[in-house]
């Protein structure tokens, strides 16, 4: 009887509602909002293109001048002011600086992920290293560099450290987002038979966080060789991308450029394909 | 003979004006099959996380064998904690370790900091976790990881690694709630066992009041944070069972009789 | 038998942790970095940076010039981000596994992204620099083709994830390929979409920085100038502004991320 009643209730509005207009999209807040966003970003982009500096410059004719350069970088490739062997080298060199920023990076942001985790440490802690993370992250990694080459002067040197700050934040956010993921039950249990913070870190978080925490990783490290290219061509890093730096400011020769694109674009795409098959391996092991 | 355990007075409260428990009181013996039953919401998780401290009681007092609970320091309550084994509804497994590793997790309690960072575990460690899989038919399993198992087979090792602790107690907090009828024989079995065999005290919050009576030497009532009933399993009428679960309970009340037969 | 998993598992470990080591050690020496220097670095940054990288009054005055420069920057990320996500949500949908015309242009449309992601921005800046010269558009182009890469592959990966299921049910009513995409794929992805176009543009605000160190535009530009010339408080300004409008940008990104979601 009681059951009837509440069935009327609900179904008389909606006897009335198809009565009347219904739109077939209702809008709500989150519709709206995506409105508002896109309706904004287009404004702001025509806006844009009436703003631009454009310095004199024919668009047309840059645009197919810049047909034909592409042309002459991609298909005729050379290398005339230093070696193949040299190339693989400044490659190398590239690789060591990802690899040491990102090592570097992992073993602190380890140590501030684990503080940075709501269910391991205290919501104040939390949020002091969190609020820290969003500013060091914040501050574009070339300006990290340059303000520690006034004290380490411009290289290799300052590099490493600048390009590793910008690391600490990125990995710290991922990896304190993977141990607030894990189960709050497993670390109970280990609390309930008294094991202490660092016994359950160790034998319960990071064994059940560790195939995300090494893909992190990796994708830094990928993000790192690109940014350790860009480190090299704007902030005296060495490696590739001074070599590129060079070609591409100094002698001019665009066919160089392209042979030292191919090689960033081999390492860059071997990273990836790797970086693909340690996430499938992780996925199923 | 004097009590393993003596809760009196207990009260918890969450926030401002949410009691979960009201003045609780009761005891518990050396060895003693205790079931704590009541409806959803009625407190029994709360009463027995307050027992090992995983959450803090407001106020009343706890004595487990000579400590007093509620008043003890950081390291003395580890110590305590290590007599007291615990078992969840989800198991709560560290799914990508094997069980071996699982069941030894009962044993950090006891090791130094760095010993249980590094995993070191004695010979005679693992002899015995190998020795408790084996009594809890888990032989086979010993190598394989955690989330390769059934529901029933985690929550033997969730046993397991409360056994390992060499406990004088087990809190249970609905250890068959997951599980299909049979693997919650098997479990309530195995508890059942450890409490005869072992003289370990089991105090297990149930869902299932027939499967309370069966398995039970007293049982205790809860509702609204309110100890309701007190007594031995075979004694609990189906009034007593009307005013733990409330009246609109009628339904629930089947064929008592036939539960204590049988 | 018994004690052979905690064996081998320490033995994995060890392995690991000397090959890292290993690996390490040559890194060191072949981007010849001093650990030593490094890390006496950190302390001497932090000194020096008390003592003179903070705004003075007079650097003050710049700051109408600098908010200027930040403004451009912050247009030519929106507008190169943009534009990319246009061809990307193209390039998108003819690349997902789901709603790719045939395998063949699936293949070539992923190969294409491929290519344009994994060359970085710093790259395409270098080699436009030939054609656009030092003018806003080096930068621009710089940004839309990276972005281009990025946001092809996030977007495809969204559209297989997000509306596998819908697909086929609409599919099965007999709805037509169109319809499909316009009916069942954007709406359901368009949540996801937005959210990478969102962080992309965060993304390249930083990456405009670099890139107009490089180029000689925009607020990388201004930075150079200052620091350069060793006018450190105004260099310091210029950091505080950047911070200030990355900060804001990922402010309201959080804000609609939290509505849209
Ligand atoms: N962390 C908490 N914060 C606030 N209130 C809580 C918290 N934990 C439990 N409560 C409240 O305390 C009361 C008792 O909860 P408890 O989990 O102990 O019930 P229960 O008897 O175990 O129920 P169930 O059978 O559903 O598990 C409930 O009203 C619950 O809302
Ligand atoms: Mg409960």
């Amino acid at each position: 009887m009681e059951v009837k009643e509440q069935l009327r209730n609900v179904t008389a509005p909606a006897d009335h509602l198809i009565g009347g207009r219904m739109p077939a999209k209702p809008l709500n807040k989150a519709a709206i909002v995506t409105r508002l966003t896109l309706y904004t970003l287009a404004v702001l982009t025509i806006y844009a293109f009436f703003s631009f500096d454009y310095k004199e410059l024919d668009f047309m004719d840059a645009l197919l001048g810049t047909f034909a350069n592409l042309k002459t970088i991609f298909l005729e490739p050379h290398l005339k002011h230093f070696s193949f062997g040299h190339a693989l080298y400044q490659v190398m060199v590239t690789l060591g600086l990802a690899f040491l920023t990102t090592l570097f990076g992992a073993i602190i942001a380890i140590l501030f992920g684990l503080l940075a985790a709501e269910n391991l440490s205290s919501k104040k802690t939390s949020m002091v290293i969190k609020s820290l993370v969003a500013f060091i992250r914040a501050v574009p990694t070339v300006l990290w560099v340059l303000i520690f080459a006034v004290a380490a002067g411009l290289g290799s040197t300052a590099a490493v450290i600048g390009m590793t700050f910008h690391s600490i934040g990125y990995l710290i956010k991922a990896y304190s987002e993977s141990f607030e993921e894990m189960d709050r039950g497993v670390i109970e249990a280990l609390q309930a038979s008294g094991a202490n913070w660092w016994q359950i870190v160790f034998q319960a978080v990071i064994p059940s966080s560790i195939t995300y925490m090494i893909s992190w990783t990796f994708l830094r490290f990928e993000i790192n060789f690109a940014v350790a290219v860009a480190m090299g061509a704007a902030a005296g890093a060495g490696g590739i991308g001074y070599d590129m730096f060079m070609a591409s400011s100094f002698y001019l020769d665009m066919r160089e450029i392209g042979a030292i694109t191919y090689f960033i674009l081999a390492v860059a795409i071997i990273l990836e394909i790797f970086a693909a098959k340690i996430k499938r391996k992780l996925k199923t092991a | 003979m004097k009590a393993l355990l003596e809760v009196n007075h207990l009260t918890k409260q969450f926030g401002k004006d949410s009691k979960a428990l009201t003045d609780v009181s009761f005891s518990v013996q050396e060895g003693e099959f205790v079931s704590i039953i009541g409806p959803s919401g009625a407190g029994k998780s709360t009463l027995l996380r307050c027992i090992n401290r995983m959450i803090d009681a407001t106020g009343g007092d706890i004595r487990f064998q000579d400590s007093q609970v509620m008043n003890l320091k950081k390291k003395e309550l580890k110590q305590v904690r290590t007599k007291i084994g615990m078992i969840f509804q989800h198991y709560n497994l560290v799914n990508r370790l094997s069980v071996i590793e699982n069941t030894l997790h009962g044993k950090l309690g006891t090791k130094s900091t760095l010993a249980g960072v590094l995993g070191l575990y004695s010979k005679e460690e693992k002899q015995q976790a190998v020795q408790i899989l084996n009594v809890l038919g888990l032989n086979e399993m010993i190598y394989k990881r955690a989330d390769q198992l059934s529901g029933g087979q985690k929550q033997r090792v969730g046993i397991a690694r409360a056994l390992i602790q060499n406990p004088r107690m087990l809190l249970c907090d609905e250890p068959i709630a997951s599980l299909d009828p049979n693997s919650a024989k098997v479990i309530m079995d195995h508890l059942k066992k450890v409490s005869t065999t072992m003289g370990i005290t089991v105090v297990v919050n149930l869902h299932q009041v027939d499967v309370a009576i069966k398995y039970s030497d007293r049982i205790i009532g809860i509702n609204k944070g309110q100890v309701v009933y007190n007594g031995s399993a075979k004694g609990l009428t189906s009034e007593d069972i009307q005013r733990i679960y409330g009246s609109e309970a009628d339904d629930l009340i089947f064929d008592i009789g036939g539960i204590h037969a049988g | 038998m018994q004690a052979d998993i905690f064996a081998k598992k320490k033995r994995n470990t060890l392995a690991y942790l000397c090959l890292l080591g290993a690996v390490t050690m040559l890194a060191m020496v072949i981007t010849e970095y001093n650990a030593v220097k490094g890390i006496a670095s950190i302390p001497k940054a932090v000194q020096w940076g008390m003592a003179n990288f903070y705004p003075t009054a007079e650097s003050l005055e710049k700051l109408p010039v600098i908010l200027e420069k930040m403004q451009e920057t912050l247009l030519v990320s929106i507008a190169a981000t943009t534009a990319a996500a246009v061809f990307a949500l193209l390039f998108a949908i003819f690349g997902s596994n789901t709603t790719r015309i045939n395998r063949f242009f699936g293949a070539v449309t992923r190969g294409i992204a491929t290519v344009f992601r994994n060359i970085d921005v710093a790259a395409w800046a270098l080699i436009l620099l030939f054609s656009f010269g030092q003018s806003s558009l080096t930068g621009y182009f710089a940004l839309f083709f990276g972005s281009f890469g990025f946001l092809t592959r996030a977007f495809t990966e969204t559209i297989d994830e997000v509306s596998g299921g819908s697909v086929e049910a609409l599919k099965a009513t007999g709805a037509g390929y169109f319809s499909i995409i316009f009916q069942s794929v954007i709406p359901s992805s368009i949540p996801q979409i937005i959210s990478w176009i969102l962080f992309m543009i965060e993304t390249n605000i930083r990456s405009a920085t670099l890139i107009g160190l490089l180029t000689g535009s925009g607020i990388g530009f201004t930075f150079n100038l200052y620091y350069k010339s060793l006018a450190y408080d105004t260099a310091s300004l210029v950091v505080i502004v950047i911070i200030a409008a990355i900060l804001l940008i990922e402010f309201a990104s959080n804000y609609v991320r939290k509505v849209i979601l």
